[in-house]
């Protein structure tokens, strides 16, 4: 007789592949990594190009040496760390920070734990934290260089939009001053391209472009984006509706800094945030306004990598405590 | 917007490549292989011994106790041998094997294609006549329909719901059912409503059965006006009971509930023709519309096929079993059984072969757990089955009672839709299997 394949149903899967899913997100980063490349010229190719290396080689050489395992870096997701650590990086930074940063991303925060599911924190934002508190001056110094592209263009320098009104409150201007003087600042230049922060936040437009395209994909469900952003809308729109001489207006918030980035890309990574849309709500919330509050209380410019990080350790808890809703609530003992 | 089930699903491709083959009347094997246990519940007594002559309705196998169901000869001949013998999985049942010869039916049955269109017995009359004749459930867990029609006492059934939605891939013999025996299967239904007491009838159809709804709608519109056609947005796993009802009512089963907790009862399509057949013809159930299938197959079939012939037999039918196919499931490609033994024979509700390639069928190996969610997403019934398939694998019990195993219908959205290839159904389907015997056993209070 004939061999057969026996086993339980179901008998045919999806189309669905963590490869797949991975790759999507890298197509979705692929506008934001042009813009990149297109402001910064070969700075970004360098800091991309390095960062991928060293997420993907030393997840290779743990994988194959330390947990004498096949490795699986053709999952892509070590991929997916180094563009995201590349593009959280300034620009100007110099390639062995890349180095550093991959080494933290991966080698501490991912595979200390087990590797690929097992993190508790989003590994390139720990990567960037641990940098932005090491290198404190490489990381907030956004001179842009000189780009390939553009070779008639003096190389412009200047702080992220957050660091300038931090810094002009903080010498006594009001928020319309500051704007006035730094004709920079417009909403149409945020959001197109910008070049004045991390690699990544050039452009609001490509980071739209790309999360609209996870969505259509349905990688990531709308949920946790969707939640910070309001909730950053709501809390600075509080705030500014009370002074607008002290705080910035959320149209401002949510254009600037790492936002749009954080809430996209980094606080929708499927390990380290919560599996039911409830604790996907709760998380959004809490990133929102711990952003806000780092952002007007706090002594960095910035705050969403933080506010990412923090809520990171409370998603076991949230997975813990808050369920999906179930089918047909009550329970009929028989 | 069409209705559907308020949570989860999944969309596999529907496949449905034998949609268009007419039912053909499969010829008769020399030998059949009726199995005792075509049914949930206790197997049916065998009534005969080697060398009866028996005719084709003939009741055969006596039903064994409240679930269970009789059992009637499919063919006319002789009995060559009253023993076990191995099922799909291998595993030895009671069978009745007649050799056959000639094809006579027991006389009360009217063999005609005439539509009997009025009912004449009476609702108590009516769930006998379907006892006596051994209908059970044609959607695939074959529950003796006479029970399912008894309400227990203090329950009250509002209305009845024809399952149409046929959502698993490839399937199509309920299809064809209610492309060519609209009346028949609209009869069943009048009929089942009229043993419930109830005058309100639902038949829910997935919209890839746009045929189906037209030839269902032309009826409803004219003389079956107590019956509505509802076409439903095509969703995996619409079929199921408490989905089904969800779609159709948007009321909920409870939790551990039954479907006449809602104060409905659900009868699949294939059902529903078996009881017009029990009731207005006197016809024993012991023939059903089975779907031949698989992209490797040369031809696509739906076969009328006579209870007890082997796979075996059908396939050789067909052409033989094609190098390529390497797995051959009985039942659809989400919750069918895998066969390993094409000896075995069909039973009752046999509702097809599927063959299907290595490409298709093979299992990758297992990644890690990603926490897509996705498998969250997936179930219809709002479990968790990342979690319950770790806490079946920790073997942590009192977890998944708390978190609600008991509740899992073995859809396998969660298994068909998990990017890293966890075979999270095999593991959940033991541990919850292990908690119900646990919950059994509970003295009860």
């Amino acid at each position: 007789m004939r061999k057969l394949i026996v086993s339980p149903a179901p008998h045919v899967h999806g189309s669905e592949s963590t490869r797949k899913i991975m790759l999507d997100v890298i197509i979705a980063l692929a506008p934001s990594m042009l813009v990149a490349v297109y402001f910064f010229g070969l700075s970004a190719i360098q800091l991309l190009l390095v960062s991928v290396l060293v997420c993907v080689g030393l997840e290779y050489l743990i994988q194959k040496y330390l947990f004498r395992r096949q490795p699986t870096v053709s999952d892509l997701s070590a991929v997916v760390t180094g563009v995201l650590l590349a593009l959280n990086l300034p620009p100007s930074a110099p390639w062995w920070v890349a180095v550093i940063g991959g080494v933290v991303a991966i080698g501490i925060t991912k595979m200390t734990f087990g590797g690929l599911g097992h993190n508790i924190f989003n590994p390139a934002l720990v990567g960037r934290v641990f940098l932005l508190v090491s290198f404190p001056v490489i990381m907030t110094d956004w001179t842009v260089p000189e780009s390939i592209f553009r070779p008639g263009v003096d190389a412009v320098s200047g702080a992220t939009p957050l660091a300038i009104v931090k810094e002009g409150l903080a010498q006594g201007q009001t928020v319309e001053q500051i704007l006035a003087a730094n004709p920079d600042l417009s909403y149409g230049q945020m959001l197109f391209a910008r070049a004045g922060g991390s690699a990544g936040e050039a452009s609001a437009l490509a980071l739209i472009i790309g999360f609209i395209y996870l969505l259509v994909r349905k990688v990531i469900r709308p949920h946790i984006p969707v939640t910070i952003i309001l909730t950053v809308a709501l809390m600075s729109g509080i705030f500014w509706l009370i002074n607008p001489e002290q705080y910035t207006d959320p149209l401002f918030n949510i254009l600037t800094g790492g936002l749009l980035l954080g809430s996209i890309f980094m606080a929708t990574d499927y390990v380290t945030s919560p599996m039911a849309p409830k604790g996907m709500i709760i998380y959004g919330i809490g990133i929102g306004v711990l952003t806000v509050l780092i952002r007007y209380f706090g002594s960095y410019p910035e705050g969403v990598s933080f506010a990412i990080l923090i809520m990171n350790s409370i998603v076991p808890l949230l997975n813990k405590y808050i369920k999906p809703a179930r089918f047909g609530k009550e329970v009929k003992h028989a | 917007m069409r209705r559907t089930f308020s949570m989860g699903g999944v969309h596999p491709c529907d496949c449905k490549i034998s949609a268009d083959s007419a039912i053909e009347i499969f010829p008769l094997p020399q030998r059949m292989y009726i199995s005792m246990s075509q049914h949930l519940g206790a197997p049916a007594k065998p009534l005969v011994q080697k060398g009866d002559k028996v005719k084709a309705g003939q009741l055969i196998g006596a039903s064994a106790g409240f679930i269970s169901a009789n059992i009637h000869s499919s063919v006319s001949g002789t009995v060559a041998a009253v023993e076990p013998y191995a099922d799909l999985a291998g595993n030895p049942v009671m069978h009745v094997v007649v050799d056959v010869e000639g094809d006579e039916w027991e006389e009360s049955i009217d063999r005609t294609s005439d539509v009997v269109r009025e009912i004449k017995l009476g609702p108590a009359e009516i769930i006998k006549r379907i006892a006596d004749c051994g209908i059970v459930g044609m959607g695939g867990a074959s529950f003796p329909t006479h029970v399912k029609l008894s309400p227990p006492p203090g329950k009250k059934a509002e209305f009845l719901i024809i399952n149409g939605a046929e959502c698993e891939p490839y399937l199509t013999s309920d299809y064809r059912l209610m492309v060519e025996y609209p009346e028949e299967v609209l009869l069943g239904a009048r009929i089942m409503m009229k043993a419930l007491g109830v005058t309100k009838g639902y038949i829910g159809i997935e919209d890839n059965k746009p045929a189906a709804i037209e030839a269902m709608r032309r009826l409803t519109a004219s003389s079956y006006t107590e019956i509505k056609v509802v076409p439903l947005k095509k969703k995996y796993p619409q079929g199921g009971e408490k989905q089904l009802i969800d779609a159709v009512t948007g009321r909920k089963v409870p939790s551990m509930g039954l479907p006449i907790d809602t104060g409905v009862v659900v009868q699949n399509v294939g059902t529903s023709y078996a009881v017009y057949e029990a009731v207005q013809k006197n016809k024993p159930l012991f023939e059903g519309v089975m779907t031949i299938t698989g992209q490797c197959l040369g031809g696509q079939h739906n076969f009328l096929v006579r209870t007890g012939t082997t796979f075996d037999r059908i396939l050789e039918y067909v052409g033989g079993v094609p190098q390529t196919a390497a797995k051959i499931i009985s039942g659809g490609p989400m919750m069918g059984k895998a066969v390993s033994n094409l000896s075995a024979a069909t039973v009752k509700s046999s509702s097809s072969l599927l063959l299907l390639t290595e490409e298709q069928t093979r299992r990758r190996a297992e990644g890690e757990c990603i926490r897509c969610g996705k498998c969250v997403e997936a179930c219809p019934m709002g479990l968790e089955p990342y979690l319950l398939n770790k806490l079946s694998r920790a073997g942590r019990m009192e977890d998944l009672e708390e978190h609600k195993v008991y509740d899992c219908i073995e859809c396998g959205c969660c298994m068909f839709t998990c990017p890293a290839y966890i075979p999270l159904l095999d593991y959940i389907r033991t541990g919850k299997a292990d908690v119900m015997r646990i919950m059994r056993s509970r003295p009860k209070k």
